[in-house]
């Protein structure tokens, strides 16, 4: 599989939103590591024996094992380099369930209902309803938020924690999503704490090295939307 | 079962899921689902957050950790965790859900494919030994383990078996010794009161009928 030692190896895709999450914790931890890119439409030997479960990206490679699962990956980097950086996890076990509840929410209310509409053979009606569960997740985070931070700039406080990693590493696509499906989830009149937040987000040091450049996102997008309108074209 | 493992001390409230009360609406209004754990006054929700928030809040008491020490470990653990939440319980709930015969057999063969998945973690994870965890109990014992009296449930209103010894050999030899071990014994229902409450739920959902 990938060597051994302490070196640390990530396997995933530039656009890669649950990449974008373990890029970000390796950034804030300060932790150096080897980027491998995959090409999703031809699964590479590797892939396929370090993740034969779900033969998805992103897989973080550490003393020779491999780590699948984005979260469950943030939460390895965080346990295996306990000394590296600022903890993502806050150490009482409360406020560490709220985060992680958050995480979960996230989860099953935003992403599910997103990932279901990007296959592209969705039809009107289920766009629709996928826009008001995304909408819906959204106004319920912005509470989170407000909860969460009371009144400091991050989920986690004064400085990035857990659910800011989960959450901004599905920033560039949630803002090509409003431009793709013509719907603006982070609005300033709406959620006035999370466009604050993801501004402030997207200029740190950190998001700037781990997500992808929007203009390539959206091109990418357009361009998986045209070859799914072709596929269906040529099916019907 | 993460509670007796600690030899935490609780007191239970039942709930009708069929005609939520006050008290879940209240104490989770983000899903209005259970279970719901309130310590101190305060609610933690989602199973398996809960059962983290309770190995670190008695870390250390009656001996028992509910996750594993090593990183590596805990992550393994925690990948599986969450196949079987997103996979085997959606899987096996719709087929109380099914509304034809045919989706019905679909999600039966779903629960097969995952349970068959499942049987190989088991083989990588215990190395061996008598649990997912090892040599006790452990953080995917109880997140697999929990499933069990409804597949026993399941088998008496359809039919089918997801646990066997001739398919599932190492999750069959398991499933006996997680039904007598200490965190599960007493604490785990009876498959006859699953069997009851789903057909009440399938009779409200206008579900397909089980054969039985």
């Amino acid at each position: 599989m990938a060597g051994g030692g302490d070196k640390l190896k990530l396997l995933s895709t530039w656009f890669s939103p649950f990449g974008s999450r373990v890029q970000l914790a390796l950034h804030l931890k300060g932790l150096s590591y080897e980027y491998v890119e995959e090409d999703l439409m031809n699964k590479s030997q590797l892939l396929l024996e370090s993740n034969p479960v779900h033969k998805k990206v992103p897989v973080l490679f550490h003393r020779g094992k491999a780590l699948c699962e984005s979260m469950v990956i943030v939460d390895y980097i965080e346990e295996a380099f306990p000394d590296a950086g600022q903890p993502l996890l806050p150490s009482d076990p409360y406020k560490r369930a709220i985060a992680r509840f958050w995480v979960a929410f996230m989860e099953t209310k935003l992403v599910e209902p997103w990932m279901r509409m990007l296959d592209g053979t969705r039809t009107r009606a289920e766009m629709t309803e996928g826009v008001k569960q995304m909408l819906a997740a959204v106004a319920t985070l912005e509470g989170a938020l407000g909860q969460c931070s009371k009144g400091k700039p991050f989920f986690g406080g004064d400085s990035i924690g857990y659910v800011d990693v989960a959450l901004g590493g599905l920033l560039v696509w949630v803002r090509a999503s409003e431009v793709l499906l013509g719907v603006k989830f982070l609005d300033a009149a709406r959620t006035p704490l999370l466009a604050a937040w993801s501004e402030r987000f997207a200029s740190l040091d950190a998001a700037k090295a781990a997500l992808p450049d929007f203009g390539r996102v959206i091109k990418h997008a357009m361009m998986r939307r045209g070859a799914a309108a072709a596929v269906l074209a040529a099916n019907n | 079962m993460a509670l007796r493992m600690k030899g935490v001390s609780y007191e239970y409230i039942e709930q009708d899921v069929l005609d939520k009360g006050e008290l879940l609406l209240k104490y989770n209004p983000v899903h209005k689902k259970v279970p719901v754990l309130i310590h101190n006054g305060v609610p933690l929700c989602e199973s398996q957050i809960i059962v983290q928030y309770i190995d670190e809040v008695w870390a250390g008491a009656n001996g028992a950790s509910i996750l594993p020490a090593d990183p590596y470990e805990r992550a393994t653990a925690r990948f599986w965790a969450a196949y079987v939440d997103d996979k085997l319980f959606p899987a096996w709930l719709g087929i109380l859900k099914a509304t034809s015969q045919d989706e019905r057999t679909e999600k039966v063969n779903k629960t097969l494919a995952v349970v068959a998945q499942l049987e190989l973690a088991l083989a990588q994870c215990s190395n061996g030994k008598a649990f997912f965890a090892g040599d006790s109990v452990g953080f995917l014992d109880l997140v697999v383990g929990c499933n069990l009296f409804w597949f026993e449930a399941l088998r008496r209103m359809f039919g089918v078996v997801f646990v066997e010894e001739g398919k599932t050999p190492l999750l069959a030899a398991w499933a006996e010794r997680f039904g007598e071990s200490g965190a599960a014994r007493d604490v785990v229902p009876d498959a006859d009161r699953a069997v009851e409450f789903a057909k009440k739920l399938m009779a409200r959902r206008g579900s397909a009928p089980a054969a039985n």
